[in-house]
This record gives C-alpha cells, structure tokens and sequence, in this order.
C-alpha cells in the first residue's frame, strides 16, 4: 500500500510539470518579446504609429480614468448591497438566495455579453457615445458582484458580539454602522476594491464596444479612451509589427496586477482566491 | 465456517516503559509506565491536558506523523519491541478508536471491506470477516438487513459501534479506545459499555475515559494521570480495587474521591 | 467615544439606501436580459429558427450560427476534457503528497495565473502556440490552439476549487484512515474523491461556462473561419469571438443577430450557474456525519 502511494507521490510530479512548465514558458516567452521596450520612457511617452514606436501613457491615463468611474460607481453601490446583505438578510433566508443567484449570475455572465449592453444602453440610449463613462459604467457591473462578496464576507466577519453590545447600548442603526461595522471591516473592504481593480484591469471585451480604441488622451470622461487591456488585443492582432510592443504591454500589465495580488496578500496574510463562486 | 484471521492464542500484554510524547518544546506526557496485562481493559484517567490522547496515539504512531513530534520510551507487545515493527504491521496488531464516531460515507459493508481490501484480503473472504467484527460487536441483527445502506444513516451508538467493528475487522490483537462513549447519549453509552466488557479476554484494551464510574464498571486495572508543572505524567497504576478503595496516591485519592479535576 | 444619537430619520434613510443598492444590483441583471430580449424580440419571433442553420452570410441575410456554437463548445468541451483530470489530480497530489515546501509555491503559482488577462494568455497563444502548431499542421490558428489556452486559463481556478472541496471534508475521516494504516491512494479513491465530487463537479461546470463565455483568448488563436471542423487543426470561429470581430461595423439585421448570440451565451450560462448550484446544494447536504 505504501508502495502504492510511494509510486503516486512520483508520478503526480508530470501534472505538476504538465502546469508549471507552460506557465513558466509563457511568462519566459513574453518576457524575451518584450523586455527591450521597458523603460520609464515607455510608460510616459505617448503612443506613435498606431502604437508601434512610443509608449503607454495616453493609455494609462485612459485605464486610470475608466477604472476610477467603474470604482467610483461599483464602490458605494456594491457596500450598500453588502451592508444591506449583513444587516437586513439572514444569511440562508429565501431573499438572500435570490439576491445570491442574481450576483451568481451577474458574476457568471459573459463579458462580450456586458459588452453588448454597455453598447446598447451606455453608448445608444444614454447617449454617451464611445466614452470613458460607457467603458467605466459596463465595468462597473462587471466588478460589482466581487465586490459584495468580499464586503459581504468582510462584514459578516465583524464578531455577533459587537452587534449584541450596541444593541445593548441602544445605538442607533447608523451609528452603529458608521462607528463599528465599517471600521471593524475595513480591512476586507479594501481587499475586495483591491480585487475588483485587479479584476477590471484584466477585462477587455467589455470595453471594445463602450469605451473604444482611441490612441490620443482623453480630455474628458466623455471622450473615447482605450485601456491597456484593449491596446495589447489592437497590438496583436490589428496592427502588423505590433506584437514586441504588445509584449511589453503586457508585461507592465502584468507587473499591476503581481503588485495587487502581494498588495492583498498583505493585507489579508493569506493567499486570496479571486472569482471562486460562493 | 467462517475463516479467521484471528490467532486463537491469548492477546499480547500491552507495556509503556518511560514514554513520552514532545510536540516541539512542549512536553505532553512524560515517564509514562503502565502494563496491561493478556486480555484485560485498563482505564487511562485524569483531567483533560495531561497527555492520556498523545499516549495512546504515541503507541500506534499516530503520535509521529505529526510534525515536529517526538516520542520517547518503549512500547512492547507481549515481549517484542514494537519499534521493529512497521507501521503498517504495527497498525494491524494495534487497532484504534475515536472519541466522536466517524464512520466513512460509505455503505455499511463497504466501511468494513473498504479497509481489508486495502490490507490485501483476498475478496472471497471479506464478506465472512465482515459479518464476524458485526457479531463482535453486536450490531449483526441490527444491520442485517440495511448492509447497502449509507453508514451516515446509523444513530450515534450505532456508529460508534461501527467503528469499533471496522477497527476490529482487521483482528488486531490490542485495542486503544480514546473516550469511545463521551459523544454519545447515555443508553447508547450503556450498549456500547456492554460491547466493550465483552472484548475483554479476546483483546487487550486500553480506554481513556473521563468517566470514573464507567472506569469503575468496566476496568481491570486503573492508571491515573495528572499534570505536574508544564507536563502530564502518570501518577498511580494499578487494580481498580486498589485504585478506588485505597489509593496509594494522594492526588488518586482527591481525584477519584470527586475532590479535584 | 461619542454615541452618535441620530434621530430615526437618518436609520430610515440608511435602509432605504441599502434596499436601493441592493435593487440596483438586481436590476443590473434585468437590464441587461431586458435590454437583450428587447433588442431581438421581434427578429426571434420572425424567424427565430434560422439561427440554427449552417450558414452565416450576414451580407445575404443569412444569420446561420449553428458553426459558431459548435465551435464554441468543442473549444469549451476540449479544454475542460485537458485541463479538468490535470487540475484535480494535481489539486489531491498537492494536498496529500506534496511537501508543503512544494505545495505552497504552487498555489501562489496557480493563483497567479487565475489572475492572468485573457489578452495576455492570447498574446502567447498567437505569438508561440499558433507557430508551433503551424509547423505541424498548418494553419496553426485552429481549435486546438484555442482549446489548450482555454485549458491553462480554466485550469487554476478548477484547482482552487477541487483544493477547497477537499479541504472541506472531515478530518476525522483520514484519521481514522491513518490509525488504520489505509493507503492515501484508496483513501482518495474510495472515500475523499467520491465524497468532494457534487462540488468539484460543480466548480468545473462553472468553469465549463467561463470557456464558453471567453472571448479575447480564443478570437486571437482560433483562426476564426466560420465552418464545421473535420479536425482538432482546423480553424473554427467561437460565439463570442463572433461577436467582438463583427460588432464593429454591424448593422440592422446582422447587429440584432449578433445579440441573439449574446442572448442565447446568456442562457446557457444560467443554465450551466442552476446546475453549479444544484450540485453544490446536494453536496451541503451530503455530509450528514456524526448524527445524533
């Protein structure tokens, strides 16, 4: 028996291989592509021909902006809805359920699919046009159901024991809130605007049809921009001689979202799982 | 009829010489002496934290696959040293049961072939020795007719009987019991008792239990544990007469007496 | 500490804040469903059963799409057959084998690339896997290609769940197991695979929808010619890719065609999210151990 399972502590090395390995040659193989193009200049330099000589910098102020609205949107919303899921709902009543399966499904729903209401609601009927505000606005739905999970965690996370005292003292609802809950799980709150950032930054279909493909700065939220995600798909498949500098994109890309990922392990002291369905 | 792997010879004595369990630089138990004799069933007492769970697991090697643990001393089987054993040997002669049943969310049956199966009984012969360890353990009649059925599906003592059945259908010789009777209700309690008084002779047991009255009912020989300093040891080993009646430790005297722990 | 003795009012307001963001997030979702059926309603009820021919000619008024969501799923379906057995084989070895010297890493490996951008599992998939395949069976860009990225961007999270389930099961179980002496290897096969299945099967249907829904990574390798594919090395065009390669210059019909696709990429990961959930609630309820 011992045999047995000396023999599979062996053999499990080749999944092991079979996932390491290619990861390591992707990161390897981007890395050779587009090391040469990384320098302060790239990331503060403007895009030239079409994005084939210059750098990002147009377009990292466009990411900033369309993360900044989706933020500025997904925030406050998804808290409300998270507060409102640790304050009025009992967690496994019917009304959670539901409010659960929506999330779910929000949280399950195609990207393109987002990107086609964005268009068509954004864009079309509010009239915003290929916008930073169109792009931010699809975002923001997108991000939304991360962000109540982690607030809701966060917060149901504060001890019943608090609850129980400030029902003891008479607080009121808001003070209550305000004074104790959200200090108490601030924490995991950032954790969960952390993730959501992260989580934007990696998405691109959404923005295709919402926020465009614009090179220049935008000078305002209703300007068209494109997003760092957006130019490295136009670098590749648009755009001939374009794949060194959407290697090197990618790699600033990249080097965002490894910062993020160590910043919430930080916060949190353990490993983070992104996206794993509730 | 039915094949046996059971060897009808007397079960092995049972000796702790100077065990001792370290986890790191915390000393759970140390200098741990006691011998059960052939067949008999000696209750391991005490209050909680003195080490009687470590000893027990120190003596089938649970205790060493935990990390940054070290056991000390001798254990012997009747006279063989079981340091030369292997575990899995060691583990067939030495069988082992916990305090809150936990049975696999298996079959019935399935619980009890799944292990001789692993231990390389051949197939034919599974069956038989399956329905010997129900009869042991009483629960034959009970189950009979349910043997495809989700174990999960059993009351508590039912499980637990379970259990001791699974660990006694791979025949060991000795049979360390760590409070099989504290998660359940006290007429399960009862049965279960019952269950193991009636091992008694064919193995050798070693219980710990909280339990001083139910020590009283079932046991042989008494050891009494305490914890002295940072570490527990063993204060007093011998008869349950002597034990109860006439203690030859004050601590025994204050503990069985109800006055401490 | 001062005690904040707002009036009722401000409570009031707080819960009706509450109750409008939870709305909100509910009517995200029927906005977009509503906005979907609205915008292909009338195309549906005139000739709805069109979309399932074969021929996509949107200049001819042919809005044929049976090719594209045969492409999107054997594209789904061949990643998840690659990278399902790996994830949960490696997920159990981890666990149960693995020093945590090794264990550790790995996660925070796999982690990461649970984090990676589609874009960026495309850019490789175009700038190496499409050349390499390309030696051996031309064109290179093909469902093949578009299988083995999808299966590296499935394959972290089908491990984290499949670490999880495992992770979830009594430890009283192995245990019992250890004093026994049983093998880990029957152990995992008897005991704790069988038992962790409802929700291990219910992250890799997750998943299974992930695929289906991706877009980037498959429009950059899959080549994106619109046919039936007699072989792994042909080029196929997913739903999605459709979408986000055509939507550009879309007009009329074709534009409405393109969401019904979105439509009917909605339903089927509903469908695939009630069947998640159908798993993971017969799991909850599975392990009635230690009763009474």
């Amino acid at each position: 028996m011992h045999r047995r399972d000396r023999w599979i502590a062996v053999a499990g090395v080749v999944p092991w291989l079979l996932v390491v390995v290619p990861l390591v040659m992707m990161l390897g193989a981007l890395w050779q592509q587009g090391y040469q193009g990384l320098s302060l200049a790239f990331l503060l330099e403007d895009p030239r021909a079409a994005g084939r000589a210059g750098g990002i910098a147009s377009l990292l102020l466009s990411t900033g902006w369309i993360l900044a609205v989706c933020l500025a949107v997904a925030v406050p919303v998804g808290l409300g809805c998270a507060l409102y899921l640790s304050e009025e709902v009992p967690p496994g009543s019917p009304a959670a359920r539901r409010l659960g399966f929506v999330l779910d499904l929000l949280a399950a729903t195609p990207s393109v699919v987002f990107g086609l209401f964005g268009y068509q609601f954004f864009a079309i009927t509010l009239g915003l046009g290929f916008s930073i505000l169109s792009g931010g606005l699809a975002l923001s739905l997108m991000v939304l159901p991360l962000m109540i999970r982690s607030a809701e965690q966060a917060l149901r996370g504060v001890p019943g024991s608090y609850r129980r005292a400030a029902r003891a003292l008479a607080l009121s609802r808001w003070g209550w809130v305000r004074r104790v809950l959200l200090p108490g799980a601030a924490s995991g709150i950032a954790v969960g605007v952390i993730l959501s950032v992260g989580r934007a930054l990696a998405e691109t279909a959404v923005l295709l049809f919402t926020a465009g493909y614009v090179l220049r700065r935008p000078d305002s939220v209703f300007d068209s921009g494109r997003a760092l995600s957006v130019h490295i798909y136009d670098l590749a498949m648009n755009v001939p001689g374009g794949t060194a500098r959407a290697a090197t994109t990618a790699l600033v890309l990249m080097a965002v979202l490894i910062a993020i990922n160590l910043l919430i392990r930080r916060a949190l002291r353990r490993p983070v799982l992104a996206g794993v369905p509730r | 009829m039915t094949v046996s792997l059971v060897d009808a010879r007397r079960p092995p004595s049972l000796t702790l010489d100077g065990v001792s369990v370290h986890y790191g630089a915390q000393v759970a138990i140390q200098g741990a002496s006691l011998t059960v004799a052939s067949g008999e069933l000696m209750a391991l007492v005490g209050p909680s934290g003195c080490g009687k769970t470590s000893l027990l697991c120190a003596i089938n090697r649970m205790a060493d696959e935990q990390p940054g643990c070290r056991v000390g001393g001798t254990v012997r089987l009747g006279d063989d040293d079981v340091a030369g054993l292997g575990v899995t040997a060691l583990r067939r002669q030495v069988g082992m049961v916990f305090q809150q049943p936990n049975p696999f969310p298996l079959s019935v049956i399935d619980n009890l072939r799944f292990p001789l199966s692993e231990h390389g009984v051949p197939r034919r012969q599974r069956d038989a020795l399956a329905e010997r360890a129900l009869r042991d353990v009483g629960l034959w009649d009970e189950v009979k007719d349910r043997l495809g059925q989700s174990a999960l599906a059993l009351s508590g003592g039912q499980q637990q009987r379970l259990c001791i059945a699974r660990a006694l259908v791979l025949a060991p010789r000795v049979l360390l019991l760590d409070e099989p009777c504290s998660a359940l209700d006290p007429v399960s309690s009862r049965v279960v008792e019952d269950m193991i008084a009636s091992l008694k002779g064919r193995y050798t047991l070693l219980m710990v239990t909280h339990n001083l009255a139910q020590a009283r009912r079932l046991a042989d020989t008494v050891t009494v544990c305490w914890v002295e300093g940072e570490c527990g040891c063993v204060v007093e080993s011998n008869t349950c007469e002597q034990v109860f009646k006439a203690p030859a430790h004050p601590i025994t005297a204050a503990y069985c007496g109800g006055e401490v722990g | 500490m001062s005690i904040t003795l707002s009036p009722p009012l401000a409570d009031r307001c707080l819960r009706y804040l509450l109750r409008a963001s939870a709305f909100l997030a509910a009517l995200a979702l029927g906005g977009i469903v509503a906005v979907l059926l609205w915008r292909t309603l009338p195309f549906l009820l005139e000739s709805g059963s069109a979309i399932f021919a074969s021929g996509w000619h949107p200049r001819a008024g042919e809005y044929g799409m049976a090719a594209m969501i045969a492409g999107s799923l054997l594209v789904s379906l061949l990643a998840l057959a690659l990278a399902a057995p790996v994830a949960i084989a490696l997920a159990a070895w981890l666990r149960f084998y693995a020093p945590a010297a090794i264990r550790r890493p790995t996660l925070m490996l796999v982690e990461l690339m649970a984090g990676i951008p589609s874009v960026v599992y495309g850019l490789w998939g175009l700038l190496v896997l499409v050349p390499w395949i390309n030696q051996w069976a031309p064109p290179g860009a093909s469902w093949l290609a578009g299988s083995l990225v999808l299966a590296l961007m499935v394959l972290p999270l089908a491990l984290l769940v499949t670490d999880t389930a495992l992770g979830q099961l009594p430890a009283a179980w192995w245990r019992a197991g250890h004093a026994m002496s049983l093998s880990r290897l029957g152990m995992l096969r008897r005991v704790l695979l069988p038992a962790a299945a409802p929700s291990i099967l219910s992250g890799v249907v997750l998943q299974f929808g992930r695929a289906l829904g991706e877009t980037m990574a498959v429009l950059m390798v899959c080549g994106n010619v619109v046919q039936w594919p007699h072989s792994v090395f042909d080029p196929v065009r997913t739903l999605t890719a459709n979408i986000a390669l055509e939507m550009a210059y879309a007009t009329g019909d074709h534009r409405v065609a393109l969401f019904v696709s979105g439509l009917l990429l909605m339903a089927v990961t509903a469908l695939l999210l009630a069947v998640a959930w159908r798993l993971r609630a017969s799991a909850a309820g599975g392990h009635a151990y230690a009763s009474s």
